[in-house]
């Protein structure tokens, strides 16, 4: 099979480089037949990286070690949900992950738009397919997902331990998705620059495939802080790594570009910013991927650390120059058709907000990138870490969710005086009545004004969304004379794009006031506990009930069940473990390596609502066990091999017995040894925590998931319309005759 | 699966991928009227203003929907509306003429032979 995977790879990069060919020549010439072909390159292309995808999985699914990713990442006691996981968790299965979606994603869209706006979609067809091309020669000449060894071990060297967890099933393939689907209108747009066509239509092309793109980033990016919260056992959702960066990074600059696409739709302007921005977003997604694998700047993600560098920095340069490039050859064409009526206006405010997504797109990038940009300069790399970037970033994020609560109450082109007082005295009431109750609160949030601000700015977004949702089911009761709940939702189906996207503000708001709540009102302690000791946290007063300990075949897990009461009131019991998993380093020992600490991971133990979270790990200390584990490798080194040699005169049957026994003796001897952390118990370091509201942060990713999921949905008259065309084609350009009289169907 | 298979399966899916792939090439080549035009040009222009005219429709509605709850006084509803109505109609007189002038290029290009 490993042979049909290669020779898929290699027919993948045929297909791309054909494809280019076939798509240029096509739209230069103006030859249809060209175009269609190079947009079947990559429907062939997407079936030959689905085949070649699968059949990567299946040699996982059966254990073949003979696939050197396989023998590499996997084995035979990981658990089939992870064995297929674990594709991803390589280089080489990333990089066909990378292909693989593309190339879905690629078919997608270029089927739907098959028959429209043909010349801008063949530049782009070029584009995408200049990408996977990209992405198919690392996977066949730098790191091939097929590369087979001709004695395959008996065993696997297992899944990093830190990868197994539920969210890594998901989190890779949502964030490769995000980034694959970036490309799609940095494609369109590079096709729109090449065509001189920067009309609405390559926006209109890509809008949807735009707001895909940001969802499932954002979705990827909220997977992975919630993996280093229960996995990482620091205590935290968001370190500011350079892999988390490189993700936020794409996404604000395509949060600004949902954003302000509606102006040119609408205005005609900001055609240059429009532009830069979806290249830019694309630029960063393939930054983004370099970052994660290329291993240039530290980061947790060091697993996928490899020296694809060169060939990244390459396909960067190309494309920057050919972005810059083309701005600068279509500026004429790219000029405004309209000038801002009024500052006080939805167009203001949303230039406002997109200026300060892209200041913070600099900001996190200049920080990201500084260690890379001292040393350049310095000769040292100096590294800034997290504090560097909270003084420009909080400041930024207030603004942007004030503007984020004034956006969806302020009208399009101008306001009046009346209009504002209208549709801003009841937010900004809810503002100030949060503001004024969290002063008068005892012990309230006054200390932090920063964290005070943002909980008043939330709920001035909260009540601007509620009254927008309650205007508008009010305005189409009063045209359908429906009841309250149809009325609600069959606004939001008739308006999906505006009432998801104000959704999203709304979780947005609720999502940070978790962020504030909880990185501002933090407690924590590191304390070391022996069994019956107690420790106090923020009025929580955590006991070390008693030890645990398990032996599986996958790993030795020690731990502690931990009692939480307040006040002398039993509030949760919590358990958090160390686990150690068998390192494959011989100088382990027979019996060390099963408590070797190079890979040992924590579960941690939560106890959530919608107050506080109460989180603990443990770190069990091996070492008070090393006279132990000392003496049962020197018994096993003098015995292991006297019976290695008795065995291999023996019939193999008798043998594989005697082997047998001695891995039995040697699994006792473990079982007994991690006993000890129950029956002898030693004091072991925990970090406690007691954080506020760190459950709304996952409540307002949830919320803007769906409205996302609402924005994102077609529009039913839109979708019925579209059908419509389909049938009657010979042309979908021959909508019926236009009327001088504009009707707008059902507006609300 | 064995090494002869292999290379069969290999065969089978590149010879489905070429033909797949170059079908258009091959369909264009018997049917191709000599002098024939390229769509591509034609329909860009029709694309084009058919995705303005779909914005501004959104545009319409949008100003009903603002004027609804609260966001436009009457008046400035009266004038928006007045202003994205013309533009609306200058886009369909832009679609009438693309329409026209595609329907005189088809039955120019009708071979009468």
């Amino acid at each position: 099979m490993a042979l049909i995977g290669r020779a898929l790879l290699l027919m993948c990069l045929g297909a791309a480089v054909y494809g280019i060919g076939a798509s240029v020549y096509g739209a230069r010439r103006g030859r249809r037949e060209w175009t269609i072909s190079g947009r079947r390159a990559v429907y062939a292309l997407a079936a030959m990286a689905t085949l070649a995808f699968a059949i990567l999985e299946d040699a996982f699914y059966r254990n073949d070690f003979s696939f050197n990713v396989v023998a590499g990442s996997s084995s035979t006691t990981t658990p089939t949900f992870y064995k297929l996981a674990a594709a991803w968790s390589t280089q080489q299965g990333s990089l066909l992950l990378w292909v693989f979606l593309l190339s879905l994603w690629s078919s997608l869209i270029l089927f739907l738009v098959r028959n429209r706006a043909r010349e801008i979609t063949a530049y782009a067809t070029a584009v995408l397919l200049g990408f996977m091309g990209f992405f198919t020669a690392l996977a066949v000449f730098w790191a091939n997902p097929f590369a087979t060894s001709a004695t395959p071990p008996a065993e696997g060297a297992g899944l990093d331990p830190l990868l197994v967890h539920p969210s890594m099933m998901i989190h890779p393939p949502m964030l490769y998705s995000g980034y694959t689907l970036l490309t799609i209108p940095f494609a369109f747009a590079i096709g729109a620059l090449v065509t001189g066509r920067l009309g609405a239509e390559w926006i209109a092309l890509t809008r949807r495939f735009a707001l895909a793109a940001w969802l499932f980033l954002g979705i990827g990016i909220l997977l992975g802080a919630r993996w280093s919260y229960t996995e990482l056992g620091w205590g935290g959702y968001w370190a500011w790594d350079p892999v988390e960066n490189a993700a936020l990074m794409p996404w604000l600059c395509i949060t600004a570009f949902i954003h302000s696409i509606m102006i040119q739709e609408k205005r005609g302007m900001l055609k240059v910013w429009n532009v830069s921005l979806v290249l830019g977003a694309g630029f960063l997604s393939i930054l983004g991927t370099f970052l994660v694998r290329s291993g240039i700047l530290d980061s947790i993600h060091a697993f996928g650390a490899s020296t694809l560098g060169v060939p990244f920095v390459i396909l960067l340069a190309v494309m920057a120059t050919a972005a810059i490039g083309l701005i600068l050859w279509r500026r004429e064409q790219l000029r405004s058709e309209a000038r801002l009526d009024s500052l006080l206006s939805r167009e203001a405010v949303f230039l406002l907000q997109n200026m300060v997504l892209v200041a913070m797109v600099f900001v996190i990038f200049w920080i990201t990138f500084f260690p890379l940009i001292s040393q350049a300069l310095t000769g040292t790399k100096v590294s800034v870490g997290p504090p560097a970037f909270k003084p420009f970033v909080v400041p930024l994020a207030l603004i942007l969710v004030l503007l984020s609560g004034i956006g969806p109450i302020i009208a399009w082109r101008r306001v009046t005086v009346a209009n504002l007082r209208r549709n801003f005295t009841l937010p900004v009431l809810g503002g100030l009545a949060v503001l004024i109750w969290l002063l008068l609160v005892p012990g309230g949030p006054s200390s932090r004004p920063f964290a005070l601000i943002l909980f008043a700015l939330a709920g001035f977004v909260l009540v601007s969304v509620f009254q927008e949702l309650w205007r508008g089911t009010a305005a189409r009761r009063a045209m359908t004379h429906d009841i309250v709940p149809v009325a609600f939702v069959g606004l939001i189906r008739r308006n999906r794009r505006r009432y998801g996207g104000y959704i999203v503000h709304a979780g947005l708001a609720v999502l940070l006031i978790g962020v504030a709540a909880s990185s501002s009102f933090q407690h924590s302690q590191d304390v070391f506990l022996a069994p019956g000791q107690k420790a106090s946290v923020d009025g929580y007063t955590i006991r070390y009930v008693r030890p645990t300990e398990s032996i599986s075949p996958e790993k030795i897990a020690m731990g502690a069940v931990l009692n939480v009461t307040k006040g002398g009131k039993h509030v949760t019991t919590v358990t958090t473990t160390r686990n150690f998993y068998p390192s494959q380093n011989p100088t382990d020992g027979l019996v060390g390596r099963f408590f070797d600490t190079t890979d040992s991971d924590s579960e941690v133990g939560l106890h959530s609502n919608l107050r506080r979270d109460i989180w603990a790990v443990i770190d069990v200390d091996p070492t008070h066990l090393a006279p132990l584990i000392n003496q049962a490798n020197s018994l096993f080194a003098a015995f292991a091999p006297q019976v290695m040699t008795k065995a291999a005169k023996l019939p193999p049957a008798q043998a594989q017995q005697a082997v047998n026994t001695l891995w039995t003796e040697r699994d006792l001897a473990v079982s007994e040894i991690a006993r000890r952390f129950v029956t002898h118990p030693w004091a072991s370091e925990f970090l406690l925590i007691v954080d506020p509201m760190v459950i709304w942060l996952w409540l307002g990713a949830l919320i803007i998931a769906g409205g996302g999921l609402i924005a994102l949905w077609p529009v039913p008259s839109l979708a019925r319309r579209r059908a419509a065309t389909a049938a009657s084609a010979p042309s979908p350009a021959r909508q019926p005759a236009p009327s001088p009289r504009v009707r707008v169907r059902e507006p609300v | 699966m064995s090494g002869a298979l292999e290379y069969l399966v290999i065969l089978a899916v590149l010879s489905a991928a070429v033909v797949f792939v170059t079908w258009p090439l091959r369909i264009a080549a018997v049917g191709r009227r000599p002098g024939e035009r390229s769509e591509l040009d034609e329909r860009s222009s029709l694309d084009e203003l058919e995705a303005a005219r779909e914005a501004k429709y959104r545009e319409l509605r949008d100003a009903e929907l603002d004027h609804l709850t609260g966001k436009l006084s009457d008046d400035d509803y009266e004038a928006l509306d007045h202003s994205l109505r013309g533009e609306a109609i200058e886009i369909l007189h832009g679609l009438d003429r693309e329409l026209a002038r595609e329907r005189e290029d088809d039955s120019a290009t009708i071979d009468p032979a």
